[in-house]
């Protein structure tokens, strides 16, 4: 059974459809890596997925169950994880605050903690800036940070909207390795990018939306290989 | 140098009850960005309360226990009742809602009890004084300087060591994230009425305690000077209500006090002229809130 199944999702705001009869599935332990070019309707199908907008249309599954509409704090007690576009780390708290606020409802206190150790010795500068405010923390410090605070949550499936984006090269590298080690870890995950040849280097599948719809999908191999990524996004 | 000390101390206790209530609006402000017009009935709620329940011939202490209680029930059943329904609206609408809920809230005192004050008759002790020499200070003052440093106090540990008090810091910033945390929306804005219900309460406690009686305006005054209080702090900034509600508290003590006679109608036009000037220096408040919530 897949993990996400998502069928004919649509997704409006006013007058404005921004997903327009979306297909997706994402097996369990799978990275499915979820493209296209900017107002594609990436963040849109993201945000349906974790509840923030309730879909106009169509139907979302989680391992079978039927999800759709849920709000989002429900969706994320079952499970769902979403690491934000542009990060969304609360400035005002501090790093420790944050993480324990990601775990809040998914571990009592003694589990949490435990967690927030684990944390702490995975991403070792979040260790060290503990105390300190997060707003303080560099841009690639407080992508880590929403990742760790995600995850404080262990969450079934993880959907993350572009970590990578605004991040130093060596930075953006390092985002991508973590990806790929959590899925060695077992955990599920929805990937939008638009660093499209990493993207394809790490999934399993890759789909590619256009103005709210599909327009093209297969493995992440087959995608590389596909003249039309390759026109797209990889130059030659 | 007698003066000065009594001064001070009516400066504090004054205060200290503006940076309650203001406290109180910022709180729910930060988190549903609903400027709360209606709070000031929340302090009249709460003095009607410890009314009838002295009336029940309650002991005091049970009687203040009573009038703090129904302040925090009054708070949750208008957020439940008016404001919840109109959750995501625009600012102006629910400041239009809060009118609504304060207007109906004073007509049905006034219709209900009586547009004039009731009495309220107080412990003995609690109206006393106390002799330092020259120097006479009401007791009333003191407790009520004791309270509020208790209530901050009770505050700040509840924002800073309570999970609950954690998500309410992160809702001010960015609620939607919050909700991602799995924390329910209407969880975090009960305890935002909730608090600012029992700040209401205790602010209501120690006015009643100063003034001896309670009416169907009681709160519109002492509430109007908060919101001068939370925007001369900042609005939206918590820490900055407090301080603004100590300096609206301390302008007007010490202007009743030290303005020639000749001056003094002229005290609340001079008193709105020197925040008026601290905003102009300062346009942020005294101490602006560090971050505004994307919605
Ligand atoms: N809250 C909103 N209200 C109105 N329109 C919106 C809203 N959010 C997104 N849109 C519109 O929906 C369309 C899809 O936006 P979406 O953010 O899902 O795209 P995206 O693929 O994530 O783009 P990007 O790569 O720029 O992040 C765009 O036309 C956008 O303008
Ligand atoms: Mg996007």
């Amino acid at each position: 059974m897949n993990r996400l199944s998502v069928t004919g999702l649509r997704v409006r705001y006013g007058p404005i459809e921004a997903v327009r009869g979306l297909d997706l599935e994402v097996g369990p332990g799978e990275i499915v890596a979820l493209l296209g070019a900017n107002g594609a309707g990436k963040t849109s199908t993201l945000s349906a997925i974790a509840g923030l907008v309730p879909p106009s249309g169509g139907r979302i599954l989680l391992d079978g169950e039927d999800v759709t509409g849920l709000p989002a704090e429900a969706l994320a007690r079952r499970g769902v994880g979403l690491v934000p576009e542009g990060r969304r780390v609360f400035a005002s708290l501090t790093v420790a605050e944050n993480l324990l606020l990601g775990g809040a409802v998914h571990a009592p206190p003694p589990e949490r903690r435990a967690r927030l150790r684990r944390m702490e010795d995975r991403f070792p500068v979040l260790g060290e800036r503990r105390d300190q405010k997060a707003g303080l923390l560099s841009g690639g410090e407080q992508q880590m940070l929403a990742i760790a605070r995600v995850l404080m949550a262990a969450p079934r499936l993880l959907l993350m909207d572009e970590p990578s984006l605004g991040l130093a090269p060596q930075m953006v590298e390092r985002v991508f390795d973590l990806i790929a080690q959590l899925r060695s870890e077992g955990l599920t995950i929805l990937l939008v990018e638009q660093n499209v040849p990493m993207s394809l280097d790490i999934a399993n599948h890759g789909v590619v939306l256009a103005n709210g719809r599909v327009s093209l999908r297969g493995t992440a191999r087959d995608l590389l290989a596909s003249d039309a990524v390759r026109g797209a996004y990889l130059a030659g | 140098m007698g003066t000065l000390l009594q001064q001070t101390v009516n400066a504090l206790s004054l205060g200290g009850v503006y940076a309650l209530l203001a406290l109180g609006l910022a709180t729910v402000f930060s988190i549903v960005r609903l400027i709360n017009f209606a709070h000031g009935e929340v302090m009249t709620i709460a003095g009607y309360g410890i009314w009838w329940a002295l009336l029940l011939a309650l002991p005091a202490p049970v009687a203040i226990l009573a009038g703090v209680a129904v302040a925090v029930g009054a708070a949750l059943a208008m957020e439940r009742i008016a404001f919840r329904p109109m959750r995501g609206a625009d600012v102006t609408t629910l400041l239009i809602t809060s009118f609504a809920v304060s207007e109906i809230i004073k007509v049905l005192f006034q219709n209900g009890i009586s547009a004039r004050p009731v009495p309220i008759v107080l412990p003995a002790w609690l109206t006393s004084t106390i002799d330092l020499g020259a120097v006479r200070i009401g007791m009333i003052s003191v407790v009520s300087i004791a309270a509020v440093v208790l209530a901050l106090g009770a505050m700040a540990l509840l924002l800073r060591r309570t999970p609950l008090g954690l998500a309410m810091r992160a809702a001010a910033e960015d609620f939607a994230v919050v909700r991602l945390m799995g924390i329910k929306a209407n969880h975090v804005v009960a305890l935002a009425f909730a608090i600012s219900g029992a700040l209401a309460g205790i602010a209501a406690v120690l006015w009643v305690a100063q003034r001896g009686s309670v009416d169907p305006l009681m709160g519109a005054t002492p509430v109007l000077k908060a919101f001068i209080a939370t925007v001369l702090g900042g609005l939206g900034s918590l820490g900055g209500a407090v301080l603004g509600g100590f300096v609206v508290g301390a302008v007007e003590v010490f202007l009743q006090g030290f303005l020639p006679e000749a001056a003094l109608p002229y005290r609340e036009a001079i008193s709105l002229s020197i925040i008026i000037g601290l905003l102009v220096l300062r346009p942020d408040g005294l101490w602006p809130a560090a971050n505004v919530s994307r919605s």
